[in-house]
């Protein structure tokens, strides 16, 4: 079948600002993936345009970049799928890395990244020789995270460090889980503190499932978060904005059937964080003029009862 | 001004290995890789690693015997030895480094049974072993501060006057040329399936390190030894791990029959990959296949224990062929996989060149011999990984001074850039490139004869010339110019494809993969050698046939 790509360039060495989309028309196996269509563009067209790839079966991590505004590995992304009818399939490099020339781009920043969570096993003491002996359910968990072949799709299209550079990111935070909830590791509670205190830690996610969408592996790095959110509230790791978002949240709901975001506001900031507070006036000030300010005493949801119940439930549940 | 005790080159489980051992041991260490170390195709192991665990009542003369029959007996027994006493060991030490393998109920490391062996010894994550290993490894670099650099190629070491004293490398995000000195160098640049297509070896795997070593002076051993897969994906070549037919998948052809019935009675599907390839390419031939596979049947496993035991392979059934393991069989055929010869090592990765060390695929210590078992790499390249540190750091101490004058060696591989940017040719390095690599499968395949193996011989000389004459490179920039990379990494896969065909027209008997079917039988008599081949400046071929070392274990009639 005729496949038409319309490819982003870049050539640092012509200028800094030199960017253009090119078109290649070739014709492949309609069950190809966009990689062996790259690929057949460099290898019979134009062998100037510049990607990684390796392993071509999903594992190597190489290949990741947008497709049609979407990070993929393209090595497993068939070209009927996205376009079953021969449509234009726009590719781009990955977002939220520098690019360093057509669709490769910069990974050190992701890998710093990495390193920032201590990435390696950390046990009190390991046995002279011989295994640690752990039961497999709590290996199995690991499995998931253990899928992780730092592609770094999930960081492409994160729509939190598209403004926050500081986030730690979905990718290395799963990373930290995976040791977290280790048993062999020894360093659960210094590992939850760091993650819950350090700026761009796991307050940060704003839970818009790009990552878990685009994760080839499924590793869920929003899920993963989650998690740890869980845990770091659990060992006691409270004085976050993320711990009194959370809590009031539910207090809202729980009493009222729906949510209270004047109070959300406040509570969030916390109570006695007068700066915090104060910055929060020309929100409402502006609000305020829109006719947006939430009222100040709430009115109860209609079926209250139910929710009520329903969060009874979720409670129970867990 | 770049300058260690140890260069590595490569940076995936046999070179990791290594660094975490030197960076231990208190060296000046360096890796370089072409690739992210994570993105090293030791990644792509699937199926698990072997040791033989007392406390498991195995014991390492089994693993060494089911070794040394599944190599044809061409396996050094010395290091066969080595290998599997070292074994246990090295796979705990993995574990306790952070690797997360499967379990058995007592919490204790759990097992699964690979081909060529009797019982089960294999230790696996899922179906994502070498990809977990390796990324427990970088872990480990991670923690020792191991000094990268990442996605340098490099293009060709110092030698001078016979001694190695570094490398010469492009650093391919900036396009310049660097000198990178050490006391010594050890070579663990992985293996050369790019020679063949198709492969399921990635596209990094372009045999740099075997052609980097025969420049200077190592030589190639039982280069012949190619290992075809027995399960690899029908039109994509993607690896089936052999761990399917470990947890109890069935062969059938287009009859119905579990035809290896007929060729390993007592083995079945799980017989050594030479005898399982060639049967199933003889049902093929003999018009038993469909379009040219035959089928992989898991569908009596269900559905859960193929996505708990083998994620990745339902994962990649599913995404590239549409098929889900549970209800279909899936197509597959043999396919390139391994190359079991390579840089001739003794059991400490020495090469017999002055600072010059090599572990790993790209290595030949010999412990695979005609034939490699599954799950028999991932081991090699973690102990001699490791003892090739060892015995390089004992040189180190001996070396004063690695800090030499360097720009003329730069110089040199300067101009031999620029030539091939100013080539003025018709043929794109990947023209050259498939020509030869489709010749190869055909020349040096399943079954071969001396025609199809002349034939091959053509074809590379042919490709040689057009290499050297009148090849083209479009993009002539510096920054990340992979055009040029697959050019320089062309003429490495010439290297390793002459110094194959060569060692493949040198043997004259059928053994393990190298199966002839014009001289059909093992012959003992004057075949339990090795070829080795060498090179000098001039290009000329010296070709050696050294016997192969038999410590315990008489050779006798192989039956699966
Ligand atoms: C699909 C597949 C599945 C497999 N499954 C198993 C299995 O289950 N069990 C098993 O035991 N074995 C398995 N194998 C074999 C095993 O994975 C490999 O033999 C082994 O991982 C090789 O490791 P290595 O460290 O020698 O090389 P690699 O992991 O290939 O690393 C080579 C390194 O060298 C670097 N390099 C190469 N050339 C240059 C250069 N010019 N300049 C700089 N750096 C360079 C690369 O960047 C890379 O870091 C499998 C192989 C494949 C292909």
């Amino acid at each position: 079948m005729e496949v038409k790509l319309k490819v982003k360039r870049f050539d640092p060495e012509k200028s800094k600002d030199n960017i253009w989309y090119q078109d290649y028309n070739i014709d492949i196996h309609p069950s190809s993936t966009i990689l062996d269509a790259l690929i057949n563009v460099r290898e019979e067209v134009d062998g100037t345009l510049g990607l990684r790839c390796a392993c071509r079966a999903s594992i190597c991590g190489s290949c990741g970049m947008k497709v049609n505004g979407q990070a993929k590995l393209v090595c497993k992304t068939r070209v009927e799928e996205i376009a079953p009818k021969g449509e234009i399939l726009l590719i781009e490099p990955m977002g939220n890395h520098t690019i360093i020339r057509d669709l490769i781009v910069d990974i050190s920043t992701f890998f710093a990244k990495i390193e920032q969570i201590t990435p390696y096993l950390q046990p009190d003491s390991e046995p002279e020789t011989g295994e640690f002996i752990v039961s497999n359910e709590s290996m199995d968990k690991l499995l998931t995270e253990m899928n992780c072949i730092m592609c770094g799709l999930c960081v492409s299209d994160c729509t939190v460090l598209e403004v926050d550079k500081t986030f730690i990111g979905p990718a290395a935070l799963a990373k930290a889980s995976r040791f977290v909830y280790d048993p062999r590791d020894d360093q659960t509670n210094q590992r939850l503190n760091y993650l819950n205190d350090e700026q761009g830690g796991i307050w940060d996610c704003t839970r818009c499932m790009q990552c878990v969408e685009v994760c080839p592996k499924g590793v869920s790095p929003m899920d993963r978060i989650m998690d740890l959110r869980e845990s770091a509230i659990e060992i006691g790791a409270k004085k976050t904005h993320g711990y009194h978002h959370t809590n009031s949240f539910e207090k809202s709901v729980t009493a009222n059937g729906r949510l209270d975001e004047t109070r959300l506001a406040i509570e969030s900031a916390g109570i006695f964080n007068i700066s915090r507070l104060i910055d929060l006036i020309p929100v409402g000030l502006k609000a305020l003029i829109r006719g947006k300010l939430p009222p100040l005493f709430p009115h109860k949801a209609e079926d209250n009862k139910k929710i009520q119940e329903l969060a009874k439930k979720i409670k129970e549940d867990k | 001004m770049y300058d260690h005790d140890l260069l590595i080159v490569g940076a995936g489980l046999a070179g990791l290995r290594c660094a975490v051992e030197a960076q231990r041991m208190g060296l000046k260490v360096a890796v370089i890789t072409k690739v992210h170390p994570v993105r090293s195709h030791s990644n792509a192991a699937q199926g698990g690693i072997n040791a033989p665990l007392t406390d498991r009542g195995d014991d390492w003369k089994g693993h060494a015997l089911d070794t040394i029959k599944g190599s044809d007996y061409l396996a050094d027994q010395d290091a066969v030895e080595i290998m599997s006493q070292e074994a246990g060991e090295a796979v705990l030490e993995l574990e306790r480094m952070g690797v997360i393998f499967s379990r058995g109920e007592d919490g204790k490391l759990g097992t699964r049974r690979f081909g060529g062996q009797k019982v089960a010894r294999t230790f696996f994550v899922g179906a994502i072993t070498g990809s977990a290993l390796l990324h427990v490894l970088y872990e480990q670099s991670l923690k020792l501060g191991l000094q990268v650099y990442e996605e340098w190629f490099v293009t060709s070491l110092i030698n001078e006057e016979g001694v190695i004293k570094g490398v010469v490398a492009l650093d391919l995000k900036t396009g310049e040329l660097e000198a990178i000195t050490a006391k010594a160098v050890v070579i663990a640049a992985g293996g050369a399936g790019r020679v063949f297509e198709p492969s399921t070896n990635a596209l990094i795997c372009t045999g740099d390190g075997l052609s980097l070593a025969w420049n200077n002076g190592a030589g190639l051993m039982d280069m012949e030894m190619i290992q075809y897969h027995p399960t690899t994906l029908a039109r994509t070549g993607i690896l089936m791990s052999e761990a399917a037919r470990g947890e109890g998948a069935y062969l059938f052809n287009s009859e119905g029959d579990r035809f290896m019935e007929k060729y390993a009675p007592d083995y079945m599907e799980l017989a050594s990959r030479d005898v399982v390839s060639r049967a199933e390419q003889t049902e093929i031939n003999e018009g038993r296949g469909i379009d040219g596979n035959v089928l992989l049947d898991l569908r009596h496993l269900g559905k859960d224990f193929i996505e708990s035991r083998l994620g990745y392979l339902q994962e990649v059934s599913v995404e590239f062929l549409g098929i889900d393991m549970a209800e279909k069989p899936v197509p597959i055929r043999p396919g390139m996989h391994y190359i079991m010869g390579g840089i001739k090592t003794d059991v400490n990765g020495e090469t017999g060149v002055p600072g010059l060390y090599a572990a790993g695929e790209c290595a030949n210590v010999s412990v695979h011999g005609a034939n490699r078992l599954g799950a028999n790499s991932l081991l090699d390249t973690v102990v001699f990984g490791r003892r090739s540190a060892t015995k390089a750091s004992e040189y180190v101490k001996t070396v004063k001074d690695s800090r030499i004058s360097t720009s003329e060696h730069v110089e040199k591989d300067l101009n031999r850039i620029k030539k091939i940017l100013n080539n003025k040719g018709r043929f794109r390095t990947s023209e050259i490139r498939n020509t030869m690599a489709t010749a190869m499968t055909e020349g040096i395949g399943v079954f071969r004869d001396q025609k199809s193996m002349e034939y091959a011989k053509k074809i590379v000389e042919e490709s040689k010339i057009k290499f050297r004459d009148s090849l083209v490179v479009e993009n002539k920039g510096k920054v990340y110019n992979t055009d040029l990379l697959f050019a320089l990494e062309l003429g490495y896969m010439i290297d390793c494809a002459e110094s194959i065909v060569h060692g493949a027209l040198t043997r004259k008997e059928s053994r393990g993969a190298h199966f002839r079917t014009d001289i059909k039988d093992r012959n003992d008599k004057e075949w339990l050698k090795h070829t080795l081949i060498y090179r000098d400046r001039s290009g000329e071929l010296k070709i050696e046939t050294p016997d192969v070392t038999i410590t315990q274990w008489k050779p006798v009639e192989r039956v699966y």
